[in-house]
Parts: structure tokens; sequence; C-alpha cells
């Protein structure tokens, strides 16, 4: 199935694409390729989830976007176009207007994302003074009406309160107003619910899902847990050591992954509909990602590994909807 | 056979409201100071048998920890008793506490924090036993030891010389799983032993646990907030909610048919990367209450969907289900009034 292209290129349905992405960390005991050649592409409406383990790099890909990557960072090659602009190559003050306004960011924990010191109020107004041109009275009307969009009540009496008056849920949901506040196209979310407690997750996910649908929202939702993916995306990357190893749509992948280190993710989690006496595990930790072998990032840990993953590494072929990185790929129903 | 553990009518307060001059109040004419109590745990009864893996569940704050610590004696109780091999340990102090610790013994949360930054591995995996055998142990038969419980959980020789922090989270996790190996106990004390790890890793550890149950004959206390992971290790599961056991049942009882609102609530919204699985939806509103101003009646009613007017008054008790399950909730005597 091959992806039907745009009719014309004025009303183009990818709203983000990012081509090629390295952003490289400089440190004194050597370079850090958090993210090494990523590409992948957000289309209008869609939510994209990026998955991998810690040091995946999957939080990096989030930063570069918003221009976030402070020294010995940076942002060595690649391309970042947002609605037909380039970002990576715009100027902090575009950046600025951008962020917040057109993209905004959800982080993991609430309470380092709001500030103390002011009240959720003057948090929400400064979005609207910084990203509109609405008067006091408009500002605060659209608060209260955004506050309750997201579930919480007495908003008009909460803007007076201060971050610490909110529980963890009440904080998140504080985040995430703040997000929609100025009707953004593209939402990345940050392991969003990573910190709450599962009932208080399900509560957050379907909030976000129905704010990013009635908004017309793209979001990019970064986690390390497959099953909130796979419940949340329409499309996942995978990513390993800084690389993308597999994409395509979310369930198509879940049930026929084809690179050994999605199946291995999918397989390590404890899944009660088949309960096995030993789970699948991944051998090995990951690499040192300063110190990574030739070749395939993932082949001390992989069970197909081959001579040709030992000298070179594989391209990330595209195959209709889905891509892999893999000289050896699962086929349909192999499991191993 | 006695069980391993048996815990019975458990109760832990804290107090809380800092120090004495924080809490002076002048109240009818008189200096008092009033304390403020955090019931944590409030009647919470169990067993866990030679062998056996026993798991709590709940969400955060429900007393699971505290259960745990509490029974590992970093916490004295409140109320209620906790029996080793049918010993009772709830009053014990330090000194009666150290044999018991070569039968019973705790893995930790937090690789990070649990391991001691400046003893190297060997030091940290044999400092249980050196203690146990107040030094007199021989320092050959010590060092081997140490060796072989490394190469047990996944380690080589060359790792006994270094610190913590060359180690990634599993492997710290591993050392700290051989340090509670090191005294032969018949019960493992595990407090969210995965939550920190990747899922890659968190399988490898969850694998290496399994192992070591059938080859010791460990029992297990198994703390957990992940119902998948649950699902996984244990035999039998309590679940916990603000220091109450709402409902306790083996695993395949638990998971196919859960009793209590707040177990399918639990259940219904663990997100699964099985699609097909029938959902039963039960979506909680508001957050769970402070566990310093507990609801009357039912500990549950503010959130469930189910609630009537006798929740609000009587507390429901544990009440045997004849099929081994065990649940405390009023709905279980007016099942009419189930309707969802």
């Amino acid at each position: 199935m091959a992806e039907a292209k745009p009719a014309n290129a004025a009303a183009p349905e990818t709203l983000l694409r990012v081509e090629d992405l390295r952003t490289w960390f400089h440190t004194f005991s050597g370079t850090v390729k958090a993210v090494d050649g990523v590409s992948f592409s957000v289309k209008r409406g869609e939510i994209m989830g990026l998955v991998g383990e810690s040091g995946g790099g999957k939080s990096v890909v989030g930063f570069s976007i918003l221009g976030l990557i402070d020294p010995p960072g940076k942002i060595e090659s690649g391309a970042i176009e947002f609605n037909g602009e380039n970002l990576k190559d715009a100027g902090d003050a575009r950046l600025r207007d951008i962020r917040g306004r057109d993209i905004a960011m959800v982080f993991q924990d609430p309470m380092t994302s709001l500030n103390p010191l002011h009240t959720v109020g003057e948090q929400m107004d400064e979005m609207l003074r910084l990203h509109t041109d609405m008067d006091a009275g408009q500002r605060q009307a659209r608060c209260v009406q955004v506050l309750e969009d997201v579930g919480i009540s007495r908003a008009a009496d909460r803007l007076k309160s201060y971050p610490h008056q909110f529980s963890g849920g009440m904080r998140q949901r504080v985040v995430i107003a703040i997000a929609m506040l100025a009707q953004p196209k593209l939402v990345i979310a940050d392991e969003p619910t990573t910190a709450l407690d599962v009932t208080i997750q399900a509560q957050i996910l379907k909030l976000m899902r129905r704010q990013i649908r009635d908004n017309g929202a793209s979001m990019i939702l970064v986690t390390h847990d497959l099953a909130v993916v796979s419940e949340m995306a329409d499309h996942i990357t995978v990513l390993y050591c800084g690389k993308v190893v597999e994409r395509g749509p979310t369930d198509d992948v879940i049930r026929r992954p084809s690179h050994p280190y999605t199946r291995g993710l999918i397989d390590s989690i404890p899944n009660p509909a088949h309960r096995m006496a030993r789970l699948k595990q991944i051998p090995g930790a990951v690499p040192d990602i300063r110190k990574l072998p030739k070749g395939c990032n993932f082949q001390d840990r992989c069970p197909r590994v081959g001579t040709l993953c030992r000298e070179s590494e594989p391209p990330l072929v595209a195959t209709g909807a889905r891509a892999h990185a893999c000289h050896f790929p699962l086929k349909e129903g192999e499991t191993e | 056979m006695t069980a391993m553990l048996q815990v019975e009518n458990l109760h832990q307060e804290f107090r809380i409201g800092g120090s004495l001059l924080d809490r002076m109040k002048f109240a009818d004419g008189r200096l008092r100071f009033p304390d403020t109590r955090v019931k944590a745990v409030n009647g919470v009864s169990l067993s866990v048998n030679r062998g056996e893996v026993v798991a709590l569940v709940g969400e955060s704050g429900c007393g699971k920890s505290t259960v745990a610590k509490t029974i590992a004696r970093i916490y004295r109780p409140s109320q209620g008793a906790i029996r080793i091999e049918g010993e009772d340990i709830s009053s014990y102090g330090v000194r009666e506490m150290l044999p018991v610790r070569s039968r019973m013994q705790m893995i930790f949360q937090d690789p990070f924090a649990s391991l001691n930054p400046r003893q190297k591995v060997r030091d940290i995996v044999a400092e249980p036993l050196l203690e146990q055998t107040q030094g007199r142990a021989a320092r050959k038969e010590v060092a081997q030891k140490t060796l072989d419980l490394l190469a047990r959980v996944g380690l080589n020789t060359e790792h006994a010389g270094r610190y913590p922090h060359q180690f990634s989270g599993g492997q710290r996790q591993r050392i700290g799983i051989a340090r509670a190996l090191s005294v032969n106990p018949g019960l493992i004390i595990a407090d969210e032993p995965v939550s920190a790890l990747d899922v890659s890793i968190q399988a490898q550890i969850l694998n290496l646990m399994m192992d070591l149950r059938d080859e010791f004959g460990l029992a297990y206390l198994f703390i957990s907030h992940d119902l998948s992971v649950v699902h996984h290790i244990a035999d039998r599961i309590g679940v916990m909610y603000l220091g109450f056991l709402v409902e306790t049942g083996s695993r395949e009882k638990l998971f196919s048919a859960p009793r209590h609102p707040y177990t399918r609530a639990l259940l219904s919204a663990a997100p699964s990367i099985e699609k097909t699985r029938p959902r039963e939806e039960i979506e909680l509103s508001g957050e769970v209450p402070s566990a310093l101003d507990l609801p009357s009646g039912c500990c549950f009613r503010t959130r469930c969907p189910l609630a009537f007017e006798r929740c609000k008054v009587e507390r429901p008790t544990l009440k045997d289900m004849g099929d081994g399950q065990q649940v405390a909730c009023h709905l279980t005597d007016e099942p009419e009034r189930d309707t969802q």
C-alpha cells in the first residue's frame, strides 16, 4: 500500500517532517550521538508515538524540534520542517513565537514544569498575553473555559491557586490546559503520564486524546510504554540508540513487528492474555552510546544476528507504510 | 505446616505535624499539642506460604510499601501480629530481629539508593552474612560464597571489585538480589523491584526472580503497582486501597472475575497492547482521598460509581466468597445493585 501523495503542495497533509536529524552532545568523555539520523513525519490530526527505552534518544528528538538543545548539544545536520517552515535554521525570536503558539509541550513532571511562585491563572494568562492579542477579559474567559475543558471544576476559583495546591493528576491537567490554550497545531508530550497512577493515567490519556481531536491538532507522544502508545497513537516510531529501527501504523507494527528489537520489546511486557512461565527477554543491556559497535547497534542483543550485522549498518528500508532497519527482518508470523 | 509469613490485623499509624512548637496551640484556655495521624495501614491480614508468591497491588499512597516495611520491621507496627514461621516478631527489638533477618530479606525499589556507593560489590553482598555470624564467618568461605552468588544472579568475578556507580540499573538490582540471598532466607520482601527498570531489563529481573524461587524454594511478598507484572509473577494477589485490603484471591480468579469495583476499575484502566481483550469500562472520577481524613464507611465510596447509602455508614469487612476470594464490598450482599 503506497502512501497517498497530497494532491497539491498548497495544502500538504504533512504537518511536521523530520529528515535525517542528528543531535549530538560533545562531552569531555566523547561525542554522544543521542539522535543520529532520525526521520519521520507527522500528518495533520495524527498522533505519532515515539517509543524506546532510556537512552533511545526519544526525548532529545522532541527538544530538537523546539530548538531546546543547549551546549554541549548541537543539531549537527538534518531538516525539521514544520508547516512548510524550516525550524532548524529559524532564529531564537521566531522559535519563541512558535513555541507555545504553534507547538506546545507537555512534560513528564508537572511539578517542575509549573512555576511554584505564580498562580495557575498567571501562568495561563502569560501564554495568551505573549501569543494572542486578546484583552484581559477575553483572556480570563478563555482560561476558565480551557480549565473546564480539562475537567477542573470551579475553574474561576482554581485560577487563583498555586501549583502545590493541586494533586499530581490535577497538575498534569493544568499543564495540558496551558498547552492547549493557544490552540497549537502540534503538541509534543514527553512521558505525560509516567509519573501518574494507573487510574489517573487513564483519565489523562482520554483527556489528551479528546483535546487533540477536538482541536484538530497533531501530537507526538514520547514514551517508553508500548501499551500506552498502542492505545493512543495512529503511527509509531521505535528508536534504539538514537536511530529509527522501525516505524509504521501502530496496530500493524504491534501485531507484526519486523525488527527483532520491537519484537523483543513487545514480548518483554507481561501479557495477562497469554501468560507464560518465563518472559521472553532481550539479553544484555543498551550499549554505551559513546562506544557503539560497528554495524548494527542491536547486534549484541539480537537473536538473529549474522556476520553482515557486524559489518554494515542496516539502512531504513520502507515498504508501503512500514519501514525497518534490519538486515534480517522478521517475516509475518515469525516469532524469533 | 506453619505459613512462612502470617500477618494479622496489621495497623500502621504515623504521627506527623512537626515539632512541639509547630503543634503548639491554645484551646479552651490551655496549651495543647495536638498531633495529626496518618492511618497508612488499617487492619491488613495476609499469609504467604513456603515457595509462594503473594503480591500486593494498589496505587501510590495505598499503603502497600508501608505493609512491606512494617513486616520487614523497618517500622514498628502500631497494632497487629507479624509471624515468621509462627514466631511473632511484631514487638521485637533490633537485637532480637537479627536472627529473624536470616529468614527474611528485602529487595528495594530504587537500585541507586539501596546500595552504599562507597562499598565494593563484594562487601555489599557479604555484609548480611558477616553480620549474621557477627564477623566470625571464615573469610575464605564468605569470599567464595559471594562470588557464587554473583555468578548466580548473572554477574561475574571481575564485577566483585567494582563500585555500584559502575553498574546499570538492572545490574544493580541483581546486586541487591544477591545481597538478599546471601543469608539463605525463606522469604523475600520485594518492594517494587522492577518499576525503575526498562521493560527489556524488567523481563530479565522477573525471570531471574522466578528461577531463584524454583531453585531455592523462596517465598516472595511482591509489592507492585503494575498489574501486568503482578499477573505474571504472583500466585495470590491482594488489592489495597487507602490502607485497606479490599480484595484478595488467586491470580486466575482475580483477573478473570474481579469482584470489588476498585479492582474492576484498576483492571479496566491498565493500558494493554492486547486490543481484543474484553473490557469492562469502570472509569473512576476524582482522586484518592487523604489518609489523614479517611472517609466514613467504605474507603472507596467517594470514587465508587456504584456507592449507595450503606457504604457511607458502614465499613465493609473482607468476606469469604467461598472460592478462595475475599471481598470487602457491600455489593456482595446486594448483587442487584451491581449495574455495571
